[in-house]
């Protein structure tokens, strides 16, 4: 295995040439700070139609990024969303142009903790500010500029990728015809805090992680990282659906070793989880992007409330929540439809039956893909139909 | 054969909906009523369905859709936030229906509901005549295995909107292709000879 200086150092060169726009309009921040000049890493899939009307934006999950299908360059595996997304797939890339950017805070080429700060010439770290799925969201609005999209035929994500979209829409009412929020809620609640506040203290333990300042050395907490890692992954899949993969399945071997190896295949599971995760992620970027959620709360913005969000939307939604997801529960999302509907909004809902947890928007899930195909295919006819006329 | 009778009672039901207006279908289906509202009156449609394939069946062919329980999720919708809440041949499926049904007149500024008829005559007949409970082409299921809890006649329905001081704005009993109007007068002969009631009501 690489030494992780050198790992970090091939991803940088990698970094270099991959789709990046140079946001220049100058960005308040939420926090009051403003940035400008800041890269917005990129991809696209599939072509734009002349008349710009096949346009479908993804935003992705905390730990996503924005090789969404085919391989991802950096590090050379599948798209997180390859299940859902390309030739033939639900979002299909023969007939859809599709767009997702990295968003602003994360390490795949976007403005991040790891980026040099113009002030000191050195990597951000903890000086870079605190951002929010707004500041991610109005970042994002740039590259439809740069692209030409007045509006776009769709905007979809899953977990986080899911708030971004609800801001998307709270911020932008008329910029999708449809949009499909996926497990996910309108405000972080007690328990997600707690779970990101875990996992930001596993990384802030690792000595390594030396108030963030470990980027100077080329270095990374791993240890720290790994473990907050882990504390997702468990959070990502259901009691039973972790009961039913791994039960109490021992790790290549046939009895309990009396050490603290990993004896249970579920150990071994995380800890590899863990450890992959590592090489393709920033410590810090986790902690940013994880403050970001708990900070989202969609009321909050708008005083009256969520319905008031949603004043004066003419995007049509789906929802979509399954069933054993207790991280984003069918409950935070059936509010979201509640609201929509107390605003008037056109809003579908439905709720997948399946035993695998948060995770499952990202697995094959048939119900769910063919909800979801069914959706767009049909939303693009219409959409094509209004702008004829 | 029941895609035809199907389509005279929706048709029954469009008839009663002015173009235009807002209309909530409780207990959706695959959406055929919906397409019908959308496509012939203009009208803005919007369903709430508890079986999952119906709920896609819906979503595929564009007609916004609620996944949900009207037993017991109902009270997200806002009070006359519908021009016309439809509820079509689910009534009797409640376990209480009274409160259902007062919940669809808070949401609807008047409320379309269809009842299967059990005073129609052959269902009369099989019970009188036979000792079984009727299965008959609107009440296709045997008694063990029906979804329905709360069976009326259309004089039940009737009497039951006088008692609790509903406005019956306009009834209309269906046999086949036949529609005919239901008053005080013949609600006697009505409740006969209809396969099935549609009241508009609120």
């Amino acid at each position: 295995m690489p030494s992780l200086a050198g790992l970090f150092f091939w991803m940088n060169i990698k970094l270099e040439n991959i789709k990046k726009l140079d946001v220049t309009k100058p960005l308040k921040l939420d926090c009051g700070k403003t940035i400008k000049n800041f890269p917005l890493a990129y991809e696209t899939y599939g072509k734009l139609s002349d008349n710009k009307d096949n346009a479908i934006l993804i935003f992705h999950a905390l730990t996503g990024d924005q090789f969404v299908t085919g391989n991802n360059p950096i590090t050379n595996k599948e798209g997180w969303w390859v299940t859902a997304v390309g030739p033939g797939k639900a979002i299909d890339t023969n007939k859809y142009f599709v767009i997702c950017a990295n968003v602003i805070g994360g390490c795949m080429g976007s403005l991040g903790p790891r980026n040099i700060n113009p002030d000191t010439n050195k990597p951000y770290g903890l000086d870079f500010p605190v951002i929010t799925i707004k500041d991610m969201v109005r970042a994002q609005e740039s590259l439809l500029e740069h692209l030409g999209i007045k509006k776009l035929l769709c905007a979809t994500g899953g977990s986080m990728g899911g708030m971004q979209l609800l801001q998307f829409c709270a911020t932008f009412p008329d910029k999708a015809f449809a949009a499909i929020p996926i497990a996910c809620s309108s405000s972080h609640s007690a328990q997600n805090i707690a779970l990101n506040e875990l996992a930001r203290q596993a990384i802030m333990a690792d000595p390594v992680w030396d108030n963030g300042q470990y980027v100077l050395k080329n270095v990374q907490p791993k240890n720290g990282l790994a473990v907050a890692r882990m504390v997702g992954h468990i959070s990502y899949l259901s009691e039973k659906g972790m009961q039913e993969k791994f039960g109490r399945k021992l790790q290549e071997k046939a009895d309990y070793e009396f050490s603290f190896n990993a004896d249970f295949q579920v150990e071994s599971y995380l800890r590899h989880q863990g450890y992959a995760f590592v090489e393709r992620f920033d410590a810090n970027s986790v902690l940013y992007i994880t403050r970001a959620m708990d900070y989202f709360d969609l009321s909050k913005q708008f005083k009256g409330g969520l319905v008031e969000a949603f004043k004066n939307q003419k995007t049509k939604f789906l929802i979509i929540s399954f069933s054993s997801d207790w991280l984003y529960t069918t409950k935070d999302n059936k509010d979201i439809v509640i609201a929509l509907n107390a605003s008037g909004a056109d809003v579908s809902y439905s709720e997948i039956i399946t035993d695998k947890g948060h995770d499952s928007f990202l697995l094959n899930e048939p119900q769910f893909l063919k909800t979801l195909k069914g959706f767009i295919d049909s939303m693009y006819e219409r959409f094509k139909n209004e702008k004829r006329i | 054969m029941k895609d035809l009778k199907m389509k005279k009672e929706f048709k029954v039901i469009a008839d009663l909906l002015p173009n235009n207006t807002r209309v909530l279908d409780v207990g959706c289906g695959d959406g055929s009523l919906m397409s019908l509202l959308n496509e012939e009156k203009q009208i803005e449609v919007r369903g709430l369905e508890l079986n999952q394939e119906n709920v896609q069946e819906c979503i595929h062919k564009g007609l916004p859709v609620i996944q949900g329980n009207a037993e017991t999720e109902l009270h997200q919708f806002p009070d006359k936030s519908f021009d016309y809440v439809v509820l079509s041949q689910t009534l009797q499926a409640f376990y209480e229906p009274e409160k259902v049904l007062r919940n669809l007149l808070r949401i609807g500024k008047s409320v379309v509901i269809s009842i299967p008829n059990f005073g129609f005559w052959k269902v009369r007949i099989k019970l009188l005549f036979f000792g079984e409970m009727p299965v008959t082409k609107t009440l296709p299921n045997t008694w063990y295995n029906t979804p329905n809890l709360h069976m009326c006649t259309i004089k039940d329905l009737f009497n039951f909107c006088d008692e609790k001081k509903i406005i019956i704005k306009k009834a209309v009993g269906v046999n086949e292709n036949k529609t005919s109007i239901i008053k005080k007068s013949n609600l006697e002969i009505r409740n006969l000879f209809s396969k099935v009631g549609i009241f508009l009501i609120g």
